[in-house]
This record gives C-alpha cells, structure tokens and sequence, in this order.
C-alpha cells in the first residue's frame, strides 16, 4: 500500500531521538535482569543434582523425571516448557523486542533498521503462546502440589523456611499464569455478546477476573521469574550444605 | 516567575531549523499557551493546529521534548526547568508547515475498513445491548484521533511498514469486532490487509495516548488471539474439520 500524500518523512537513525530523559536506564535495566536469570537458570539446568532436600523439590526440577535412558539433567527434560511460555508470552515479547532487538528501544526513539516484519514472518511462532499456556497451567498444579508435599517431613508434618519458598512460589506463578492475555482471550475475551451466547454472564466474570491479573501481567512475570529462581538457589543451598533449612514448626 | 525559553521548529518539507524564543510564564502554564504568545507577540506567522485546548479535538499533536504529546495538555511545570522546552511537528507524517503536518493518510485508512453492519432490528423495531455487552468498547470511543500513537509507533514511524493500518485503526476494528450487533466478520482483512501481526506489542501507542486508552491490551491483543484462534490454531482447525465448517465463518452463524 503507497503512501496517498506526498512526501515521506525522511528516515529516522537508530538511537535518535529528542528525549532528553533517561530512556536508555529501562531497556538496559530489562536486558540486565533477563541476563541474569538466563545465565543461573541455564547454569543450575545443567547442574543435574542438589535439587532436592527432604520434602523439597527445585521448581527447575519438576516433576521429577528419572529416566535411565535420559542421560543429561532431567531439567533438560521440563524448562523447554515453562520456558517456551515465557519466551511467547505477550510481555516478555515486549521486553526483549525493546531490550535486545532495539525495535524500538524506547518510545519516540530510533529503532533498529533492517526489513521489519514484524510477527508475520520468523516471529510468527508466538502465535503458539496458547499452547505453552495449556502446559502451564499443568505446572501450576505440579507446583501446588510441590508447596503441599514441602509440609511433609521425614518426621511428620511441618514448615520449614522452604515450604514457604515453595508455597510463594507456587502462588506466584498461578498469579502469572492466570493474568496470560490467551487465558483472557478464552475464558471470555472472544465473546462479542454476553447476552447472546450460553453462560455468557458468567464467562463476563471470568474475564473481568483474568482482567484485574493481566492488569498487572508485568510485574508478576518478574516477581514469579525471580522468585522461581531463588526457590532453586534456595533448595540447591540446602541440599549442598551451605545453609540449614530453618525449620518454623 | 521567570521566563522560559522554547526551542521551535520552523520550516517546511524543504527544510527548516529550530528557533529560540523566550516566553513568559504563568501559573498553570501549558506548551500551546507558550505557542500563543510566540504567535501573538514574535512570530504571527508560526503555524499550529489547535481548537479546543482541552484535550478533546486532538488538534495540537506535537513533540514536545522528543515525546509525542497534546500540547494543550502537556503543562510547563511537568517538563524539566532551566533548559529549553524543544517543540517539533509530529515525525512520522509529513511536514505542511511548522508545527503543522499532513495526517491524511490516516482517513485513507479508515475509510479501507468495512462500515459496521448490524443485525435486523428486534420485532418491536429497536436495537437492545447489555451494559456488559458494550463495556469493553466504551474505552475505544473516548478516541480524539490526535494520531499521536500512529506518529509514535515505530511499525510506522521507524519501518515505514505502511501497509499496517496503526494503533488507531486497530481500535476502531477492535470496536467493530467486539460490538454486540454487528455482524461482519473482518478478521482476514485484521491479519492481512490491515497487517495485525506487524505490531511487535511494544505498547508505546498506549504510553503515549492521552485519553489513557489500553490499545495493545485491551485492542490489539485480543485481535492477535482472535487471528490467532483463527488462522494459526491447529486444534480449532481440527475442531473446525470435524463440524465441517471452514475458517471465516465464525461470526456468520449469529
Ligand atoms: S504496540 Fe503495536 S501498534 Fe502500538 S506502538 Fe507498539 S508496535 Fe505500534
Ligand atoms: S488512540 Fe489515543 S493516541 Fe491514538 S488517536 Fe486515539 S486518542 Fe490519540
Ligand atoms: S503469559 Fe504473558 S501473555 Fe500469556
Ligand atoms: S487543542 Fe484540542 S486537543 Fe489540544
């Protein structure tokens, strides 16, 4: 489609802009944080052991697969999953497009240049972010029942610093999970008439629901990110010894 | 108070400069007040659309410190003291005159998308929505169309991918896809003429939409799922397979 006026404006460089703010701290601090998380969670995917302590299991590390005929870490196995819902998800794509491919790396400032398509051509795999999602939703109960099964003792019944990382974790990430723009889209977002369709008032809730998460999707992605991190390093520790599980009840 | 100083571009598609100029400040103070006074008082031929200095004709899109902004609703006392205020014409369209740009395109656009079309009338001859039917669409009308997300948006701004119809527009089919009566279905129109997937869901139309509308949340992803449900999802294909109905029928069957 041509333009239908005269001239076009003349081509915007990568990086120019007029912002005198500190547009630059966001993407930079973004592609730290993503880094960051990448680097340990590839790091402590490989370590293959240290997973587990008592009643405790590494959220990297579950389920618990132990196949003999697998003979990497049994993360290996698990992480494409969780991992694939985040790398498809609506925000994360937001976060790396801004922080990594500079297209933009801030409002109003020059993206990088190149023949942009956008998610119409490679890109358009992230429109399998539903499928991830269906997967999630299954580690949300794996979890949970990780957050339960950290009450149970060799003793008994009990709480343990590390119940209650593993219980925070598993809020956390039903949290995310829940607020996914295709939860959204499923549980009512693709309804044009509530009134016209068979349990439509309640699938209006749903979504108002799904809403209030999503209204917040950015800053469980983080938290939930983070935290899934530290409930590894935190049973890693444990079980290798470094610290004691402080044991509450 | 002490006066500010403003750095203006003047100047045509040929070519053109920024200009200092000093201005006096008052209390409550916003940039097009500052354009006034450079107008009344040094440049009477400085050109600048504007019309209700209230945020609600979507006239006096600019960028004021680099930043795409209403004019009238960008106060003085919000951007930085001490340095010249920069004021430039929106980038992504081109320039008429000063602050002045061509924005004609986006009609050429809207006039591309199929006009609502609603169902036959009830027996008693009216048409009855629900509150919760029409919620999420009330969002959309409070649209100025200052096009300032279509200025900001890199697709357009950066790309030049103008086959992409813009933030703007993908509210106005969002409206349309999720209204109650209507009955079209333009969905492959979403994913192919007016180019859906070009938006990489980067949100800046949102940052910078003064009427505070959730475009990329509440319009374009919802768009994306629906192209998606549509086009790229191989269970409703399947699904779709086994009740013998093909793609692009959805909406028919109202
Ligand atoms: S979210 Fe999409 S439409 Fe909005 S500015 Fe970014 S690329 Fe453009
Ligand atoms: S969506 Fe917002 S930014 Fe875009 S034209 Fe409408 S009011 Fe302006
Ligand atoms: S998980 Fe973020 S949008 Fe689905
Ligand atoms: S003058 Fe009407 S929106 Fe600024």
């Amino acid at each position: 489609m041509e333009r239908t006026t005269a001239a076009q404006p003349a081509r915007i460089a990568l990086f120019d802009t007029s912002r005198r703010d500190l547009w630059w701290v966001a993407p930079m601090a973004t592609a730290a944080g993503l880094l960051l998380f990448v680097v340990y969670t590839t790091w402590a995917a490989f370590q293959g052991e240290h997973f587990e302590w008592g009643p405790y299991l590494s959220p990297f590390y579950s389920p618990h697969f132990a196949f003999t005929w697998w003979p990497f870490s049994p993360a290996l196995l698990i992480l494409w999953a969780p991992g694939g819902f985040r790398l498809t998800c609506y925000y994360y794509r937001k976060a790396y497009y801004r922080a990594f491919m500079w297209n933009p790396p801030a409002c109003a400032v020059g993206a990088l240049n190149h023949s942009y398509r956008g998610e119409r051509a490679l890109f358009i795999f992230q429109n399998l972010h539903r499928f991830f999602m269906y997967l999630a939703v299954v580690f949300v109960f794996i979890l949970s029942y990780d957050a339960v099964r950290a009450f149970f003792f060799a003793d008994g019944f009990g709480i343990g610093l590390g119940t209650l990382v593993l219980v925070v974790n598993a809020i956390l990430l039903a949290l995310f999970t829940f607020g996914c723009n295709s939860v959204r889209h499923l549980v009512g977002g693709n309804v044009d008439c509530y009134s016209c369709v068979a349990l439509g008032k309640p699938r209006h809730q749903l979504w108002r629901l799904v809403t209030r998460f999503n209204d917040h999707h950015m800053l469980w992605a983080w938290v939930s990110l983070y935290w899934v991190g530290f409930a590894d390093l935190y049973v890693r520790l444990v079980s290798m010894g470094v610290i004691t599980d402080l044991r509450i009840l | 108070m002490a006066d500010a100083r403003l750095k203006v571009f003047r100047g045509t598609i040929e070519g053109g400069a920024l200009k200092d100029y000093q201005v006096p400040v008052f209390e409550g103070m916003v940039v097009l007040d500052a354009i006034h006074h450079i107008q009344a008082h040094d440049a009477p031929d400085l050109a600048c659309r504007w019309n209700c200095k209230a945020g609600k004709c979507g006239s006096c899109s600019a960028e004021v410190n680099g930043k795409p902004s209403l004019m009238c609703m960008t106060r003085m006392d919000s951007l930085p003291a001490g340095r010249p205020i920069v004021v430039e014409p929106m980038r992504r369209f081109p320039l008429i005159r000063d602050l002045v740009t061509d924005v004609s395109w986006n009609y050429e656009i809207n006039k591309r998308i199929k006009p609502f079309k609603p169902k036959p009338r009830e027996a008693d001859g009216t048409y009855r929505m629900q509150q919760m039917d029409v919620e999420r669409i009330q969002e959309f009308h409070k649209c100025i169309e200052c096009f300032l997300c279509q200025d900001t948006c890199h697709v357009l701004r950066d790309h030049r991918r103008y086959e992409f119809a813009g933030p703007r527009f993908m509210i106005r089919l969002a409206t349309l896809a999720m209204h109650p009566l209507d009955t079209e279905n333009r969905l492959r129109e979403i994913k192919d003429q007016f180019g859906v997937g070009y938006c990489n869901i980067t949100k800046c139309c949102t940052e910078v939409c003064p009427e505070d509308i959730h475009i990329t949340d509440n319009a374009i992803i919802p768009l994306k799922e629906r192209v998606a449900g549509e086009f790229y999802d191989p269970l409703a294909w399947l699904w779709r397979l086994v009740r013998g109905k093909k793609a692009d029928q959805r909406s028919e069957v109202h």
